[in-house]
C-alpha cells in the first residue's frame, strides 16, 4: 500500500524539520522518496500536524506486576470499559487497561511504539505472552538486573566481563532489550527486610553498594554496545529529601557512549526530586535536578509526571510499595521472584487537594520546563505510577500553555505555590519540542533512531497526523482533545486509526537484543548458570529461556560487543 | 408527582441490565421515547419496550417522576442505579444492584432485593420490604469506599458482608443478618434488630453497630467497656440495657463501637 500525506505541517526533529509544509510518501511500510501517485492513497493534511508515531520509553503495559495490579483492583476496571466493535476486542481498566485495550488506546493517541520497563527474568514468558496480545504497537521489554544474585556476585568479585557475558545470556534468554535497574541493592536488601537508603549502604550477604552496582552495570552496558543505556530507577525513590541521592547518582557515570548517546537514563525522575525532611515541609527540588541535567553529558531523564488521578502504583521496588501502603493504608500486594526481583503493587490517589500530590504534579512539569534541552528529558508518567498514559495529551497541554498551568494551580492545594517554582515558569513548549519529548528524543535515547522516531527516507512508516492548525493553536482544551484523538495513525505503512477510531488492527514487532560474546567466556559463565540453577532455582535451566515463538514479529538486534 | 407505570412482560431467560429505569432518564420523555431506550439483554442490546409495557406520564423534572414497576423484576438488574431524585416503587422483587450509587430520591422494593442493593449509596432512601441479599450497601468489589450517605431500611433479613467499608449514612435491618456485618466499617450507623451471625464489625475502625438480638460470637478484637442503659447515637435513642464494646482492635487506632442488647 502506498500513501501520500499531502501538504501537512511536518515536525520531524531528527531531520531538523520544524513545521515545514511538505508531503510524506509511504510505500512498503517505509518512508520513501517516490511513489506512484496514481496508485497511492492521498490524504489531504493541509492545516494538519504530521509527526512521527509516538514512542513511549517507559510504560508498564505488560508483565507479572501489571497483572497483579489488574487482579488487585477490580474497581479500577469498573471505571473504564471499552465495548468490542466489529474489528476490536472489548477491554477494561482505567489505570491498568487489559492488553488489547492498551494497544487501541495508545494507537488512538498516535503512538506506535511502547516499551515496558520492568520484566523479572522468571516472568519473561508471561510478559511476552501479554505483549503478544497487545496489538497496534512495536514493543520491547527491559530485563530487570538489580536484585539478581549472579550480577551481585560477579560485580562484588570485580568480574565485569563475566557479568557482561551473563547479562548478554540473560537478555537473550528473556528476549529483553534493555538493562533495567530498580533501586539497586535495595530490592535485594528488601529480601532481608531492609533497604539501601544511601549509595554506600551495602546489600546484606553480598556486601556490595548501590554505587558499585550502578558503576558496574554502566560498564557492562557499554561493553555490550547495547542500543539503550542503563535504565535506572534510582535509590530512595519516593522518599523525603531523596534529591541529594539523585544528584549523587548523576555523578557516578562519566562520559558518553561510543554512538554519542547518554550512558545513564534516570527514569521517572519526578519521584526522585523530593526535598524536605517531613511531609509537612516536603518540597520540589526539580530546579536542582534540572540544573544538574543541564550540565551533564552522560545522563538524561524521563519526567514521570503526576496527572492528579486515582491510579495504581507498581514497581520492582518492593520496599517502596510497602512504604506507600503504610502511608495510605490501602491494599497492597508484594511478590518475591526467587533470585531475581521483589516487586509490589498498591493503589494511590493523587488528590489535587493534597499538598504532596500538588507538589509532585509541579515537579514533573518543572523538570520538563527547566531542563533547557528537550532531548535530555522525555515525557512519561511511569504509567500507571504517576497517572495513566491516556493523560499524555493533558501533559502536552500543560507544557504548551502557561495559562492552563495557572488554571490548574488555582485548583490545587496552595502548598504548590510555596514549595515549588511552577507558578514562576513562563516557558511554553512548541510543537517541535513536543515532537522531541514524545518521539524523536525517545527514539534517540533508546538507540533506535535509525528506523524510528523520524520521517526521513528509510524510516518505518509510523506516522501520526493530528487535526491541529499549527498557525493558530486554540488553547489548551483543543490541544488536549486533538492529541487524544489522532486524525490518522499510520503503523508500518497502514492506516490503522482515522478520526480517533481504530479502523484496522495490526500486530507490531517485539524487539530484543542479541549481544555476541566469545565462546570461551560464554562457556565459563554457563558453568556458573548451570550450577546455580541446579542449586537454587525452582525451574530447570532448559525451561528458562523464552523462544522467539512467543514474540509477535520478533525483531532481533544482533550486536557486536567488546567481548566478541 | 406524575407516575410512569412499567408492566413487565414475559420474564426473560437471560438477565436484563436496566440502569435506565430511573427518574433522571425518564424525566421529560414521552412513552415512545421510554420504550425506545436501550438496555442490555445479556450481552446484546435490546429495546426497553420489548420487555416492559409503559403507561402513564413522566414529568419534566426527575424529582417529580414516580416509576411504578407493577410486577416482579427478579431478573432485571441495576434498577435505579445512579439515580439522584424522584421515586421508584417495585411491586415485586428486584435483582442485583438495585439503587447502587444512588445519590437522592427514594426506592421501595416490596419484595426481595438480590445482592449489592444500595452499593456505594451516597444519598436518598432505599426501603426493602422483603429480604436483602449479600453485600447490601457494600463497596464495589475491591474498592475501599462503601456506602457514604443516605438510609437503607430492610424489613426482613439481610445476607452476609452488609455495609462493607461503610463511610456514613444509616442502615437498619429489622430482621437478622449473615456474617461480617459492618466489615471494614469506618463511619455511620448499623442497627440490627434480629440476630447477627459471627464476626460483626470485623476490622471496623470507626462508626457504630447496634445489635438488638443475639450475636453468634464476638471477635477477639473487641473489648468490653461497660453496660449502658438507654443509649443515644447520632440523636437516635435505643431503650434497654446494652453491653458496649470497642474495636476492632486488630486494626491500629480503631474506635468502632458495638452495642449488644442484654
Amino acid at each position: 500500500m502506498s500513501i501520500i500525506l499531502k501538504n501537512g505541517t511536518v515536525y520531524d526533529p531528527l531531520n531538523g524539520i520544524d513545521g515545514e509544509k511538505k508531503d510524506i510518501l509511504i510505500e512498503g511500510g517505509r518512508i520513501v522518496d517516490k511513489v506512484n501517485e496514481r496508485k497511492a492513497t492521498t490524504i489531504d493534511c493541509s492545516n494538519k500536524v504530521v509527526m512521527p508515531g509516538g514512542i513511549d520509553i517507559h510504560s508498564h503495559i505488560a508483565g507479572g506486576k501489571v497483572n497483579v495490579g489488574r487482579c488487585l483492583r477490580p474497581e479500577d476496571h469498573a471505571k473504564s470499559v471499552l465495548p468490542r466493535t466489529a474489528i476490536t476486542r472489548s477491554g477494561s481498566g482505567f489505570s491498568t487497561p487489559s492488553t488489547f485495550m492498551t494497544g487501541y488506546l495508545y494507537s488512538r493517541m498516535g503512538y506506535t511504539t511502547v516499551f515496558t520497563p520492568a520484566m523479572p527474568p522468571l516472568m519473561a514468558r508471561h510478559t511476552h505472552e501479554e505483549l503478544h496480545d497487545i496489538p497496534m504497537l512495536d514493543k520491547a521489554a527491559y530485563t530487570l538486573c538489580d536484585g539478581n544474585w549472579f550480577i551481585l556476585k560477579y560485580l562484588k568479585n570485580g568480574e565485569v566481563e563475566k557479568c557482561a557475558a551473563y547479562i548478554a545470556w540473560l537478555l537473550k534468554a528473556t528476549k529483553g532489550f534493555v538493562v533495567k535497574v530498580t533501586n539497586p541493592g535495595g530490592t535485594e536488601a528488601w529480601g532481608w527486610g531492609r533497604d539501601c537508603r544511601s549509595l554506600d549502604d551495602v546489600v546484606p550477604y553480598f556486601d556490595i553498594s548501590p554505587r558499585e552496582l550502578i558503576k558496574g552495570l554502566v560498564e557492562v552496558n557499554e561493553l555490550l554496545h547495547l542500543p539503550h543505556s542503563v535504565h535506572l530507577h534510582a535509590n530512595n525513590l519516593g522518599r523525603l529529601g531523596n534529591y541529594a541521592t539523585t544528584l549523587e547518582t548523576f555523578r557516578i557515570p562519566k562520559g558518553k557512549a561510543a554512538n554519542e548517546r547518554q550512558i545513564l537514563q534516570v527514569t521517572h525522575a519526578q519521584f526522585n526530586s523530593f526535598g524536605g525532611d517531613s511531609w509537612k515541609n516536603f518540597e520540589s527540588k526539580a530546579d536542582a535536578i534540572a540544573k544538574a541535567i543541564n550540565h551533564s553529558d552522560s545522563v538524561i531523564i524521563d519526567a514521570g509526571n503526576v496527572t492528579l488521578d486515582e491510579t495504581t502504583t507498581m514497581t520492582a521496588d518492593g520496599p517502596l510499595e510497602y512504604y506507600l501502603h503504610s502511608l495510605s493504608h490501602l491494599k497492597w500486594a508484594n511478590r518475591n521472584i526467587e533470585m531475581e526481583a521483589a516487586p509490589g503493587v498498591t493503589p494511590f490517589v493523587y488528590s489535587p487537594k493534597a499538598a504532596t500530590a500538588a507538589i509532585q504534579w509541579a515537579i514533573g512539569l518543572e523538570l520538563e520546563l527547566l531542563i533547557r534541552d528537550p532531548w535530555k528529558v522525555l515525557l512519561s508518567t511511569d504509567h500507571p505510577n504517576g497517572g495513566p498514559f491516556i493523560r499524555y495529551p493533558r501533559i502536552i497541554a500543560w507544557l504548551m500553555s502557561r495559562k492552563y498551568r495557572e488554571k490548574t494551580i488555582s485548583e490545587l492545594n496552595k502548598a504548590v505555590n510555596d514549595r515549588s517554582t511552577i507558578h514562576a515558569v513562563d516557558r511554553e513548549y512548541s510543537l517541535y519540542e513536543i515532537a522531541v519529548i514524545t518521539r524523536a528524543g525517545q527514539a534517540k535515547a533508546l538507540g533506535i533512531s535509525e528506523e524510528k522516531g523520524h520521517l526521513g527516507v528509510g524510516a518505518h512508516a509510523d506516522v501520526a497526523v493530528y487535526d491541529i492548525d499549527a498557525s493558530k493553536l486554540n488553547g489548551s482544551e483543543e490541544i488536549e482533545k486533538k492529541f487524544s484523538s489522532a486524525a490518522y495513525t499510520i503503523k508500518d505503512g497502514e492506516i490503522v486509526v482515522r478520526n480517533g477510531e481504530i479502523i484496522k488492527t495490526v500486530d507490531g514487532r517485539t524487539y530484543w537484543v542479541n549481544p555476541q560474546v566469545n565462546e570461551e567466556l560464554e562457556k565459563e559463565v554457563m558453568k556458573d548458570i548451570e550450577y546455580n540453577f541446579k542449586r537454587y532455582y525452582s525451574v530447570n535451566l532448559a525451561n528458562y529461556p523464552v523462544g522467539e515463538e512467543y514474540l509477535t514479529r520478533p525483531a532481533q538486534v544482533k550486536i557486536d560487543t567488546e567481548l566478541g | 408527582m406524575k407516575e410512569v407505570i412499567l408492566k413487565p412482560k414475559e420474564q426473560p431467560n437471560i438477565w436484563l441490565e436496566a440502569e435506565v429505569i430511573k427518574p433522571d432518564v425518564f424525566a421529560g420523555k414521552g412513552l415512545k421515547d421510554i420504550e425506545a431506550l436501550e438496555i442490555f439483554y445479556g450481552s446484546k442490546k435490546a429495546r426497553f419496550g420489548d420487555f416492559f409495557e409503559v403507561s402513564g406520564t413522566a414529568s419534566d423534572k426527575a424529582e417529580d417522576v414516580r416509576i411504578v414497576i407493577a410486577g416482579d423484576v427478579s431478573r432485571t438488574k441495576r434498577v435505579g442505579e445512579d439515580m439522584s431524585a424522584g421515586e421508584i416503587i417495585i411491586k415485586g422483587s428486584a435483582d442485583m444492584y438495585v439503587g447502587a450509587r444512588m445519590k437522592g430520591g427514594r426506592i421501595i422494593v416490596e419484595g426481595n432485593a438480590d445482592a449489592f442493593a444500595g452499593q456505594q449509596l451516597a444519598g436518598g432512601e432505599l426501603i426493602i420490604k422483603g429480604n436483602a441479599g449479600n453485600y447490601l450497601g457494600s463497596s464495589y468489589r475491591g474498592d475501599w469506599r462503601g456506602m457514604k450517605g443516605g438510609v437503607i431500611t430492610v424489613e426482613g433479613n439481610a445476607g452476609g458482608e452488609i455495609a462493607e467499608f461503610m463511610l456514613g449514612g444509616k442502615m437498619h435491618i429489622k430482621g437478622s443478618v449473615g456474617a461480617f456485618a459492618g466489615l471494614h466499617m469506618k463511619k455511620g450507623l448499623i442497627v440490627i434488630d434480629g440476630s447477627a451471625a459471627g464476626r460483626v464489625g470485623a476490622q471496623m475502625t470507626g462508626g457504630s453497630i447496634v445489635v438488638n438480638g443475639r450475636i453468634a460470637s464476638l471477635l477477639p478484637g473487641f473489648k468490653f467497656e461497660k453496660k449502658e442503659k438507654d443509649i443515644k447515637i447520632d440523636g437516635e435513642e435505643f431503650m434497654g440495657i446494652y453491653s458496649k464494646y470497642t474495636g476492632d482492635h486488630a486494626e491500629r487506632g480503631a474506635s468502632g463501637v458495638l452495642y449488644v442488647r442484654d
